[in-house]
């Protein structure tokens, strides 16, 4: 099958790491940080999931890896850079956040913003619309789509640009099961393509699911980072082990 | 009383005939307004998208200026387009005054910072819905300015519509700057303003009544066109 996801040119932001980063709300001062002082270093390959209890970190940290939001402190680097360069990583929201405009008007869009040439458009948004199974709906607006619908409508447009990295903040995260299990099928087919993701997730079941390294949060740190099955079965952290345990963790 | 339904009588003929007074003084009245709408438009949308999305030092005093000349006393627009234009005038020299070049110019300064003002409260509330994805995406600034105004489109008609509303309603300013001349610079406003001073009320009465039903048109278009936008989730 033809690789319709990665992109090989854009291997050059490896490895991505943070470096001791620290996120205070932007004009509190003093005000407590709500990541605080996390390192990570993202490689090509596993699937990472980023599981932590409500206001652990969890989005702001993928925030900060997307360079959407810059650090207080510490550093983020995407191959030894200060900037991952254009279009060599994608982010899906929680919520769907679509254009007003059709199916295939949104994907047109963020090709054309990606600087896809014209002539190269029209064929990769039927690709883009195939691996979504969206060509029934390719005229349709896309904000009258189901939930589901338009979480795949997210998926494909973030691959519209062949990313080297894939950021998912928890995007099944209101979706009936059926429409998450369609989500996660197309999370393992980039996966499986060699599109890195890393993937937010509060659904312990998801991150059993999904995951071959799993990164938990507590109160804007790192408490443990563990492959999926380790992590899963001997947590060594207090914080993991209470977590997965069901208990309130404060 | 006898005197009103007859004049009213006679406004319902004057249209019903196609009086050509009449249908010269409408045409030259839509001709301005939409003149002047499009240019407010060419001016006022990009104004108010960089006001949305701009950060430059100055931008609240900017956008605390267009917001205060959404008010603009026309009189007083009229009066300064009259002095520039004026012989005497910095541009007395292009010998715009009364033409419907000036009556252009006056009503583009009236609605420019309407729809500059709309533009930029409708563009900062989609701005902020979208602002996390365009930046996800590495958008240009230019490009981000580009995708808000279209996906507005809908909401940015409401605002021109309203431009259009002010500019064909307005007597003052081009009263000031067109000089009211007879098939040169007659508007519908300012011949009703005329011939109610003359006592001929059915001319004024017709003109009115063609004014209310465009007022009706524009408003109905637009509530038509919302609904569609509506239902397609464009809105």
């Amino acid at each position: 099958m033809r690789d319709m996801a990665h992109n090989p040119d854009s291997d050059g932001i490896w490895p991505v790491e943070l470096d001791g980063v620290v996120f205070e709300a932007p004009g509190e001062v003093g005000a407590k940080r709500l990541i605080d002082g996390v390192s990570l270093r993202l490689e090509p390959g596993p699937l990472t999931c980023v599981m932590g209890p409500n206001g652990a970190g969890k989005s702001l940290l993928l925030r900060l890896i997307a360079g959407l939001i810059r650090p207080s402190g510490g550093e983020v680097t995407y191959g030894g850079a200060a900037e991952a360069g254009k279009n060599r990583i994608a982010f899906v929201f929680q919520r769907p956040v679509l254009l007003r405009r059709s199916v295939a008007a949104n994907l047109d869009h963020a090709l054309k913003t990606y600087g896809a040439p014209r002539a190269a458009r029209r064929g990769r948004i039927a690709e883009l619309l195939a691996l979504g199974q969206l060509q029934a709906f390719a005229r349709q607006p896309a904000r009258v789509l189901s939930g589901g619908e338009q979480q795949r409508l997210s998926m494909v447009r973030a691959l519209a640009a062949r990313p080297a990295l894939l950021l998912l903040d928890e995007p099944t995260a209101s979706l009936d099961p059926q429409a998450t299990a369609a989500i996660e099928a197309l999370i393992r087919q980039v996966a499986g393509e060699g599109v890195k993701v890393v993937l937010v997730t509060h659904d312990r079941d998801q991150a059993r699911r999904m995951a071959e390294e799993i990164v938990f949060l507590h109160h804007g740190r790192i408490a443990e980072q563990a492959p999926a099955a380790r992590f899963f079965d001997q947590p060594r952290s207090p914080e993991a082990q209470a977590y997965l345990a069901g208990r309130l963790l404060l | 009383m006898q005197d009103f339904w007859a004049a009213i009588g006679e406004a319902v003929a004057l249209i019903a005939a196609m009086n050509a007074d009449l249908v010269e003084i409408i045409g030259l009245s839509l001709r301005v307004t939409l003149s002047a709408v499009a240019v407010a438009c060419l001016i006022g949308l990009p104004l108010g998208a960089v006001l949305a999305v701009g950060r430059f030092p100055g931008r609240m005093a900017a956008t605390v200026l267009v917001n205060a000349l959404m008010g603009l006393p026309p009189v007083v627009v009229g009066l300064t387009v009259y002095l520039m234009l004026s012989a005497a005038g910095p541009l007395g020299v292009l010998q715009l005054l009364y033409t419907p070049t000036a009556m252009i110019i006056a009503q583009v300064i009236l609605v420019t910072p309407i729809i500059a003002a709309l533009t930029r409260q409708v563009v900062e509330d989609l701005h902020r819905e979208y602002d996390e994805l365009l930046r996800s995406m590495g958008a240009s600034r230019s490009g981000t300015v580009a995708t808000l105004l279209w996906d507005a489109r809908y909401s940015l008609l409401t605002a021109a519509l309203a431009g259009m509303g002010r500019a064909l309603a307005e007597v003052g300013a081009v009263m000031i700057v067109g000089g009211n001349i007879n098939h040169v610079t007659r508007t519908m406003t300012t011949a009703i303003a005329l011939e109610t001073s003359k006592g001929e009320l059915a001319l004024a009465l017709g003109l009115g009544m063609i004014l209310i039903a465009l007022s009706v048109i524009v408003s109905a278009a637009l509530m038509g066109l919302r609904s569609s936008a509506a239902r397609m989730a464009y809105a």
